[in-house]
C-alpha cells in the first residue's frame, strides 16, 4: 500500500532516506545484543575488576605483598607447575582418547553418529560431583577395579588408583573428554570425504592421506578443543579435590583455602589474577602459532 | 603410453538395489569413452570401481591384461577428476597440483616445474600461489584437471566434472577437454548425464540405465541409430509413433514406410522414431524421398533460436518439430489450426523395438 502511493506520487527514494533506513536497522540489531552486553558487564567485567583490585590489598594495605609472596615461597611455584603439568597431561590424554572417537563419529552415517554423540553428551549432562564420586567408588582400595583385578588373580595388593595423581588424572580426563570431542567432531564432520578419496586416488596410502589431508583439516577443531580442555583444567576444583586426596594441590584449591580457611581475599584474588594471565598468555601463544581467528571463525 | 581397459561381468548391489548388473565393456587405448545415463544408472559406480574407491561383488577389470580389482586405489596410478573437484583447501594451487608428485617422491624443484607445466596446459600457471578458496568454479575445475594429469597417468577418469559450471563455460570446457585429450592421448572414461556433452566430446558413448549398458557406439550412431527405446528417448528429443507390421513392411498412416539403410521392418512391436529437427514441412511438390506425415498444427512455441511446432496426427498423437527462426522460415511458418504435411527423409526413418526395456 505504502509503496503504491509512493509510486503514484512519482517519488523516488533518495540516498538520505535509504541511509536512514539502514541506520535504523543497525540500531535495532545493536539493541538486541544490549541485554547480553549488560550481563557480561555486570557478571564478568565488574567482578573480575573487583578481584583484580582486591589482589593488591594485603592486611589492609595496598601493595604487591600478595604477589611478592608467590615469588618468595617455592610452594606456590610447585602448585602452579602441578596445575600446568596436570592440565597438559589431561589435555594430551583427551586428544589421544578423543580423536579416534571424533574420527569414528565423523565417518558414521548421520543417524548412527547422532546415537554415538549421545553417548558422549549424556555423561556431560550429569553432575561433575556425581561422576567424581562414582570414580571414587570405582577406583578406591576396595573398589570395582581393584576387586576385579584381585579376583582374577592379576594382583595381590590393591592398586593405589584414587586419592592421588592417578585418580585425579583419570577423573579429570573423563570430565574433560566431551569438551575435546564436540568441537573436534564438528570440524571433522565437515571434512569432505572426497578429499581423502582424492588423495588415495593420487597415490596416498590411507595413513599418508590421513597425515597429509585429514589431520591438517581437523586441526582447527583439535586446537579449539584442546584449548578448551586445557583452560578448564587450569581452574578445575571439584575432581582434583575429591580424587586427589590432598596429594594433588592445584591453584584452584589454594584459592579456596585462602578464601575459606584464612579469609584472605587478597591472596586468593592474586592467585586468580595470575591464573587469568596464564590463560591470556596461552591464548596469545596459540594465536601467534595457529591464528585464533581461523580456529574460532569456522 | 595409453592402455586398454577390459571390464567383464562387474556387479555391484546395495541391499536390494542393483547398481551394476554384470556390466562388460572394452575400452581401446587412448579412447575417450563417455558413460551416459540418468542418476542411479550405475555410471558413477562403475567409475568408482575403476578408481578402486568402490569394491564390486564380482567381475574382472584388466588394464593392458593386468587385473586391477585387487589393487588398492593408491597403487592403481589412475588420474581422476571428482565432481566437486576435491581440491585440498589447506594447500595452494601449486601444492595441490604437486601433491601426486610429492607422493611419488619427486624433488621439490622438479615438482614445481612439472606442476607449472600441468597448470600451463589449463592456462592457470599464473595462479600457482593462490589459495583454493580464491578461485572461481571454472578455475577450480582446471586445477582439478591439472592435478589429475600431472603424474601422467595412463588412465584418466572424470565424474561429471563440468556439472557445476554455467552453460557457456561448460561448453567452452568441453572443447578444451577434448583438445587436451587429443594432445595427451590418455585413455579417458568420462561420466555425465548431459547427452550433449557426451555427444560433443566422446569417441564412443556407452548409454547406461538401471545398471545395464544399453548401447556402446560413436556419438553419431547413438543419436541417429539408437538400438533401444531408452537410448532414443534419453539422447535428444524424440517422438515415438506406433507402426503396424504387415507382410514384412512397416505401415504408418496407411502407407508402407521407406526405411533407412540397414533398417528392417521385421516383426514384433516397433515404433517410428521421429526427431523434431529431422522433420521437413512438405510443399505441394512431390517428395519421393520423404515419408509423409499428415496432421494439424496445434501450437507454436517460440524458443529463441528455434520455433517448436506441435502437430496433432489423425491417430491422436502429438509430435513436435523444430524450425529455425530465420526471417524466411518465420514468414513460411504455419498457423495454428492449419492442416500440415510433414516429411521424414528416408535415411532418417528409424524403427525402435518397443519391447525392450519398455
Amino acid at each position: 500500500m505504502h509503496d503504491m502511493t509512493a509510486c503514484q506520487r512519482g517519488h523516488t527514494l533518495n540516498r538520505q532516506e535509504l541511509a536512514a533506513d539502514e541506520r535504523r536497522e543497525k540500531r535495532q540489531i545493536l539493541g538486541l545484543s544490549l541485554p547480553a552486553a549488560a550481563i557480561i558487564l555486570i557478571l564478568l567485567v565488574i567482578p573480575v575488576g573487583w578481584l583484580f583490585a582486591l589482589s593488591f590489598v594485603s592486611n589492609g594495605e595496598i601493595g604487591l605483598a600478595n604477589y611478592a609472596r608467590m615469588v618468595e615461597y617455592s610452594a606456590y611455584l610447585s602448585i602452579f607447575s602441578t596445575t600446568i603439568l596436570v592440565s597438559l597431561f589431561v589435555t594430551l590424554l583427551c586428544i589421544v582418547l578423543g580423536y579416534p572417537v571424533a574420527y569414528l563419529l565423523g565417518q558414521l552415517p548421520p543417524r548412527l553418529a547422532t546415537i554415538g554423540l549421545a553417548f558422549v553428551i549424556v555423561p556431560f549432562w550429569t553432575s561433575i560431583l556425581v561422576r567424581t564420586y562414582a570414580w571414587l567408588v570405582i577406583l578406591q582400595r576396595q573398589g570395582i577395579v581393584n576387586d576385579a583385578l584381585i579376583g582374577i588373580g592379576l594382583i595381590d595388593e590393591p592398586l593405589r588408583l584414587a586419592h592421588n595423581l592417578t585418580g585425579t588424572i583419570i577423573g579429570m580426563t573423563h570430565v574433560m573428554l566431551p569438551f575435546l570431542v564436540l568441537p573436534l567432531y564438528a570440524t571433522v564432520r565437515n571434512i569432505d570425504g572426497d578429499l581423502m578419496r582424492a588423495a588415495n586416488n593420487m597415490g596416498a596410502s590411507p595413513a599418508r592421506a590421513f597425515r597429509d589431508v585429514f589431520l591438517p583439516l581437523s586441526m582447527p577443531g583439535l586446537i579449539a578443543g584442546s584449548l578448551l580442555v586445557f583452560i578448564l583444567c587450569l581452574g578445575f576444583y571439584v575432581t582434583p579435590q575429591i580424587l586427589g586426596g590432598g596429594r594433588v594441590i592445584m591453584v584452584s584449591m589454594k584459592i579456596q583455602q585462602n578464601v575459606q580457611t584464612y579469609f584472605d581475599w587478597g591472596a586468593g584474588s592474586a592467585l586468580g589474577v595470575v591464573l587469568l594471565l596464564i590463560v591470556f598468555a596461552i591464548f596469545y601463544l596459540v594465536h601467534r602459532l595457529a591464528g585464533l581467528d581461523r580456529i574460532f571463525a569456522r | 603410453m595409453a592402455c586398454s581397459i577390459t571390464i567383464r561381468d562387474v556387479r555391484k548391489t546395495y541391499g536390494q538395489f542393483v547398481a551394476l548388473d554384470s556390466v562388460s565393456l572394452d575400452i581401446a587405448p587412448g579412447e575417450f569413452l563417455t558413460l551416459l545415463g540418468p542418476s542411479g544408472s550405475g555410471k558413477t559406480t562403475l567409475l568408482m570401481i575403476l578408481a578402486g574407491l568402490i569394491r564390486p561383488e564380482a567381475g574382472s577389470i584388466t588394464v593392458d591384461g593386468d587385473e586391477i580389482l585387487r589393487k588398492p586405489p593408491h597403487l592403481r596410478n589412475i588420474g581422476m577428476v571428482f565432481q566437486n573437484y576435491a581440491l585440498f583447501p589447506h594447500m595452494s594451487v601449486g601444492e595441490n597440483v604437486g601433491y601426486p608428485l610429492k607422493l611419488r617422491k619427486v624433488g621439490a624443484a622438479e615438482r614445481y616445474e612439472r606442476a607449472r607445466e600441468a597448470l600451463k596446459l589449463v592456462q592457470l600457471d599464473h595462479l600457482m600461489d593462490r589459495r583454493i578458496n580464491q578461485l572461481s568454479g571454472g578455475q577450480r575445475q582446471r586445477v582439478a584437471l591439472a592435478r589429475a594429469i600431472v603424474f601422467e597417468p595412463q588412465i584418466l577418469l572424470m565424474d561429471e566434472p563440468l556439472s557445476a559450471l554455467d552453460k557457456k563455460l561448460r561448453e567452452q570446457m568441453q572443447i578444451e577437454l577434448k583438445h587436451l585429450h587429443d594432445r595427451l592421448g590418455m585413455t579417458t572414461v568420462y561420466v555425465t548425464h548431459d547427452q550433449r556433452e557426451a555427444l560433443t566430446m566422446s569417441d564412443r558413448v556407452a548409454v547406461m540405465n538401471h545398471g545395464h549398458i544399453l548401447q556402446v557406439a560413436p556419438p553419431r550412431q547413438i543419436y541417429e541409430r539408437p538400438s533401444d527405446r531408452f537410448v532414443a528417448d534419453f539422447v535428444g528429443e524424440s517422438n515415438f509413433l506406433p507402426v503396424e507390421m504387415r507382410d514384412g513392411a512397416a505401415i504408418f498412416g496407411g502407407t508402407a514406410l521407406q526405411l533407412a539403410e540397414g533398417q528392417a521392418a521385421g516383426s514384433g512391436n516397433k515404433a517410428l522414431l521421429v526427431r523434431p529437427e529431422k522433420l521437413d514441412i512438405l510443399s505441394a511438390a512431390p517428395a519421393p524421398e520423404h515419408n509423409p506425415i499428415d496432421g494439424t498444427v496445434e501450437e507454436l512455441v517460440y524458443q529463441g533460436e528455434t520455433m517448436l511446432i506441435y502437430v496433432t496426427l489423425p491417430g491422436g498423437e502429438t509430435i513436435a518439430l523444430r524450425r529455425g527462426t530465420r526471417q524466411q522460415a518465420l514468414s513460411e511458418m504455419p498457423q495454428v489450426g492449419e492442416p500440415i504435411r510433414l516429411g521424414l527423409h528416408r535415411d532418417d526413418t528409424v524403427l525402435i523395438d518397443e519391447a525392450a526395456h519398455a
